[in-house]
C-alpha cells in the first residue's frame, strides 16, 4: 500500500511554473529519495505534501485518505533551513513544538528526555538554543522532528551541515525508524546516500517527473555488462586472451595486481571471461560494476534537458 | 483552537519573564506616582521659612508685601549697599531691593541672592504681591479709589462645568490632561506592542522556525496566536501598572502625609496646580486648596472612573489589535528590519496625525474634527481616548466602537492573506504593488 501518492500536482508562481504534473507513489514503510537539480521543484512539492502550500491542481493523498489538516500531525518534517527560537530554552522548546503536532505536554517531556538520553544530550534541557554549537541544534532539530512517532517522515537535504559522525547517525536512526513502521522520504544530492539507503526514488528536473522506480531496478536498467577484475601474476597482454567481443575500458597496474575494467558485449555472463583468463594467472576479485545513481543522475537529467531544448526549434 | 491556545500560551509567557517587561512594569508606576508625589514635595519646603530681606526705597511696599506661613519679609533701614554687605545667606534667603523709580524706569524689583537661585514659588509669590499691591495704590492715588472698595468689587468669576443631568462638577483643565494622557498611552502602547509583533514574525522568518510551525499549524493560527499572546502582555502590564500606582499613592498618603490626598477636603498647603504647567495659563493665585485635582479625581472615582477605565481597555485592546494585524504583515513581507521601514508610514501617518490634532480636539471635544477622527477607526483610539474626559454621546461612541472592530477584522483579514505568502517569501525586494498580487493568491 503506498503511504503518499500525488496525482498530477501542479504549482505556478508568478514567474514560472515549480511543479508540472508530478505524480509519485511512495509505498508504505519504505525509504524514498526525492532527487533533483536545486530548482527543479522538490522543495515545493515537499510543502504541499506538508500543507505548507496548495497546489493549483492535482491532488495528494496520504493514508488513502485525501489530504488535510490533521494529517499534519503524522508527518514529520525537517526543512532544509533549519531554524530554532535562538533565546529559548532547548527543553521548553522541543516541548512547546511537540504540543503543536498534537502530543500531549506530559507525554513529550516523557519521550524527549528518552531521546535526549539517548543522544547523549540530556544535559542541555535547560540551555538556550543559542548557546548551542551548530552540530548540536541540528541533533535537536532531528529530534523535534520525529517526537511525534509519525508515520511519515519528510527530510529535506538531512545531511546537509553534519559532520560525518552525526550523519552516519542520522543514517542509522532512518534505518531504524523505518523498522519501527515509519516510511521516509528524503531529498538530497548525496547520491552515495541514496545508494546505500533508498529503496525508491523520483527524480524531478525542471517541474517534471523524469524518473520514478526502485533503486535496484534503475540501476540494473542503466548498467552496461560491465566488470571490473584483478589479476596475479599475468604475463601476456590482457587484449589477446580475451574474446574480441569484449572491450577493455581501462587497466592500470597497483602494485601487483592488475586492474582491468572489461566491457562485455551480448550478455552478462562472466565466466567465459573467467575461463580464459584463469590459465593465465590468478583472480583476486570479480565484480560488476553497476552503475552509480550520481551517473545516472547526471546522464539523465542531461538528456532531459536536451530534448527540452530540442523541443520548441521544432516551430 | 487548542493549538492556537499553545501559541498564545508560549507568546505570552516568553515575554512576561522577560526583564524588560518586569523593569518597566516597575518603572511605570514609578513615574506615574513621581508625578503625583513631587510637585508635593515641592511644595513643601523643608527647609522651613525662607527669610527676604526687603530695601524698598519706594516706601510702597513697606510692611506690606505680606508675610505667610512660608515666607518672611524683613524690612530693613538700611540702604541698598549695607543691605547687600550684611546679607548672610544662612539667615536670609534672598534680598528684594525695590529702587527709585525714575521717569524713564517704572518701579521693578530686584531679587539678589547668593548661590542659591531663588525658587519658583517664591518668585511668583513675590512678583505677584508686588503687582498687586502697585496696581491698587495707582487705583486709589490716580482714580481715588479705596483699597477697601477696590477689595470689594474684586470679583473673582468662578466657571464651573456640571454635568445638566447630575449635576456633578468637572474641572476642565485636568479634564484636558486625563484625556491627552489617555491618548498618548494609547499612542504608545499601540506602537510598543505592534513593534513586538512584527520583530516576533521577523524573528519567525530569519531563523527559519516558521516553516516548522507552519507544518504543524495553519499560518493564520501562528499569526493570531501571537497577536492574542502579546495583546495578554499589554493587559498584564497595564493592570500591574494600575495596581502598583495606586498602591504606591497609598502608602504614601498613609505613611507620609497621613492625609488623603486624593480625597476632596481641607485646605491644605498643596500648591500643585500652582506649579504644574496648564495649558490654557490659568491666572496664578496665592496658595489654596487643591480641590481641582480632588474634584476631578472625586468625580473620577465614581461611575465615570471605571467606565473610562473600561473604555480605555477597549479602545486599547481593539486599537492594538487593529494594529497589530499590520505590523504582522509587514513583519512577515521582509527579510530585515531595515526593510520595514517602507511599509511603516500608513501605520505612523495616521496615528500622529490623531496624536497632533489633540489639542486642537481638546478645545472643541464636539466639534467636526473630533467626531470624524474619533469614528475612523484608524484614528478612532486616540482620539475618542481624548474626547471622552469631556463626555461623548453615546450613539457616537458605539458607533465608533463598532467601526473599530469592523477595522480590527478587515485589517486581520488583509494581514492572514499576506502573512501566508510573505513568511516563505525570501530575497524578494517587495514594494506595494508586490503585496496588491499577494492578496489575489
Amino acid at each position: 500500500m503506498n503511504i503518499l501518492s500525488t496525482k498530477d500536482v501542479t504549482k505556478r508562481y508568478a514567474a514560472h511554473t515549480a511543479l508540472n504534473r508530478v505524480s509519485i507513489e511512495v509505498p508504505e514503510q519504505s525509504i524514498f529519495g526525492l532527487l533533483g537539480p536545486n530548482g527543479a521543484g522538490k522543495t515545493s512539492l515537499i510543502r504541499i505534501i506538508n500543507m505548507i502550500t496548495a497546489p493549483d491542481e492535482g491532488e495528494v493523498f496520504l493514508n488513502g485518505e485525501r489530504l488535510r489538516s490533521s494529517h499534519q500531525e503524522i508527518v514529520g518534517y525537517l526543512p532544509e533551513e533549519r531554524g530554532l527560537y535562538k533565546k529559548m530554552q532547548v527543553g521548553e522548546q522541543a516541548v512547546y513544538l511537540a504540543q503543536l503536532k498534537g502530543v500531549s505536554k506530559k507525554e513529550a517531556v516523557k519521550r524527549l528526555k528518552e531521546w535526549f538520553d539517548r543522544f547523549e544530550i540530556g544535559g542541555w534541557w535547560n540551555r538556550k538554543v543559542e548557546e548551542l554549537s551548530k552540530g548540536m541544534q541540528q541533533k535537536i532539530q532531528f529530534v523535534v522532528t520525529v517526537i511525534h512517532e509519525p508515520r511519515l517522515l519528510i527530510f529535506d537535504e538531512p545531511f546537509s551541515g553534519f559532520d560525518p559522525i552525526n550523519t552516519n547517525i542520522i543514517k542509522e536512526e532512518i534505518l531504524r525508524l523505518r523498522q519501527e513502521g515509519a516510511t521516509i522520504i528524503f531529498s538530497t544530492h548525496n547520491m552515495e546516500s541514496v545508494e546505500e539507503l533508498c529503496d525508491n526514488i523520483t527524480l524531478i528536473n525542471k517541474s517534471n517527473n523524469i524518473l520514478s522506480g526502485k533503486v535496484r531496478d534503475i540501476r540494473g536498467a542503466y548498467k552496461s555488462n560491465t566488470w571490473e577484475i584483478s589479476l596475479h601474476g599475468l604475463k601476456e597482454d590482457l587484449s589477446t586472451l580475451i574474446s574480441k567481443d569484449y572491450s577493455i575500458k581501462e587497466q592500470k597496474q597497483d602494485h601487483d595486481l592488475l586492474r582491468a575494467v572489461i566491457k562485455l558485449n551480448g550478455h552478462n555472463n562472466p565466466n567465459p571471461l573467467i575461463q580464459s583468463l584463469m590459465p593465465h594467472a590468478e583472480i583476486h576479485s570479480l565484480h560488476e560494476i553497476m552503475p552509480t545513481m550520481n551517473d545516472i543522475f547526471i546522464s539523465c537529467v542531461n538528456n532531459d534537458t536536451a530534448l527540452r531544448m530540442d523541443a520548441p526549434k521544432n516551430l | 483552537m487548542k493549538k492556537t491556545w499553545i501559541i498564545i500560551k508560549r507568546e505570552y509567557l516568553s515575554r512576561v519573564k522577560k526583564k524588560s517587561f518586569i523593569v518597566l512594569t516597575i518603572l511605570g508606576p514609578l513615574l506615574l506616582a513621581a508625578l503625583m508625589i513631587v510637585p508635593y514635595f515641592i511644595a513643601q519646603s523643608t527647609e522651613g521659612v525662607k527669610v527676604i530681606d526687603v530695601v524698598d526705597e519706594t516706601g510702597i511696599f513697606y510692611e506690606n508685601l505680606g508675610s505667610n506661613k512660608n515666607i518672611q519679609f524683613r524690612y530693613l533701614d538700611v540702604d541698598i549697599a549695607t543691605a547687600s554687605n550684611q546679607y548672610d545667606e544662612d539667615i536670609s534667603y534672598a534680598l528684594l531691593y525695590i529702587p527709585k523709580p525714575t521717569y524713564s524706569m517704572p518701579v521693578y524689583g530686584e531679587l539678589l541672592y547668593k548661590n542659591k537661585q531663588p525658587g519658583m514659588t517664591v518668585t511668583t509669590y513675590i512678583q505677584e504681591r508686588m503687582r498687586y499691591i502697585l496696581e491698587n495704590k495707582i487705583l486709589h492715588d490716580q482714580f481715588n479709589i479705596d483699597k477697601k472698595d477696590l477689595d470689594a468689587a474684586k470679583t473673582n468669576v468662578e466657571l464651573v462645568q456640571k454635568d445638566i443631568k447630575t449635576g456633578e462638577k468637572s474641572a476642565p483643565v485636568l479634564t484636558s490632561i486625563v484625556g491627552y494622557v489617555g491618548g498618548l498611552l494609547i499612542y504608545m502602547f499601540i506602537f510598543l506592542f505592534g513593534n513586538m509583533v512584527m520583530r516576533g514574525v521577523l524573528e519567525e522568518k530569519t531563523n527559519r522556525i516558521v516553516e516548522v510551525i507552519v507544518s504543524s499549524v495553519k499560518p493564520f493560527q501562528l499569526m493570531m496566536g501571537k497577536i492574542i499572546g502579546i495583546a495578554m502582555v499589554g493587559l498584564t502590564q497595564f493592570l500591574l501598572w494600575i495596581i502598583l500606582t495606586f498602591t504606591i499613592i497609598s502608602i504614601f498618603q498613609v505613611t507620609v502625609t497621613g492625609k488623603d490626598m486624593l480625597k476632596q477636603g481641607k485646605q491644605t498647603e498643596f500648591v500643585m496646580d500652582k506649579n504644574v504647567v496648564i495649558p490654557d495659563n490659568t491666572a496664578v493665585q496665592s496658595p489654596t486648596d487643591n480641590s481641582e485635582l480632588a474634584g476631578v479625581l472625586s468625580s473620577m472615582q465614581g461611575y465615570d472612573f471605571v467606565a473610562i477605565l473600561l473604555l480605555f481597555l477597549f479602545f486599547f485592546l481593539f486599537g492594538y489589535l487593529m494594529y497589530a494585524a499590520l505590523f504582522a504583515a509587514i513583519g512577515s513581507a521582509v527579510d530585515a528590519e531595515q526593510d520595514t521601514q517602507q511599509f511603516m508610514a500608513p501605520i505612523t501617518i495616521p496615528l500622529l496625525f490623531a496624536f497632533v490634532m489633540g489639542v486642537y480636539i481638546i478645545n472643541d471635544p464636539q466639534g467636526p474634527l473630533a467626531f470624524w477622527l474619533s469614528i475612523i477607526p484608524l484614528t478612532s483610539p486616540v482620539v475618542m481616548m481624548i474626547r471622552l474626559p469631556f463626555g461623548v454621546p453615546p450613539l457616537e461612541l458605539y458607533l465608533s466602537m463598532f467601526l473599530l472592530i469592523l477595522g480590527f477584522i478587515s485589517t486581520t483579514w488583509l494581514a492572514g492573506k499576506i502573512y501566508r505568502t510573505g513568511i516563505l517569501m525570501y530575497g524578494k525586494k517587495v514594494n506595494y504593488r508586490e503585496l496588491w498580487k499577494w492578496l489575489k493568491y
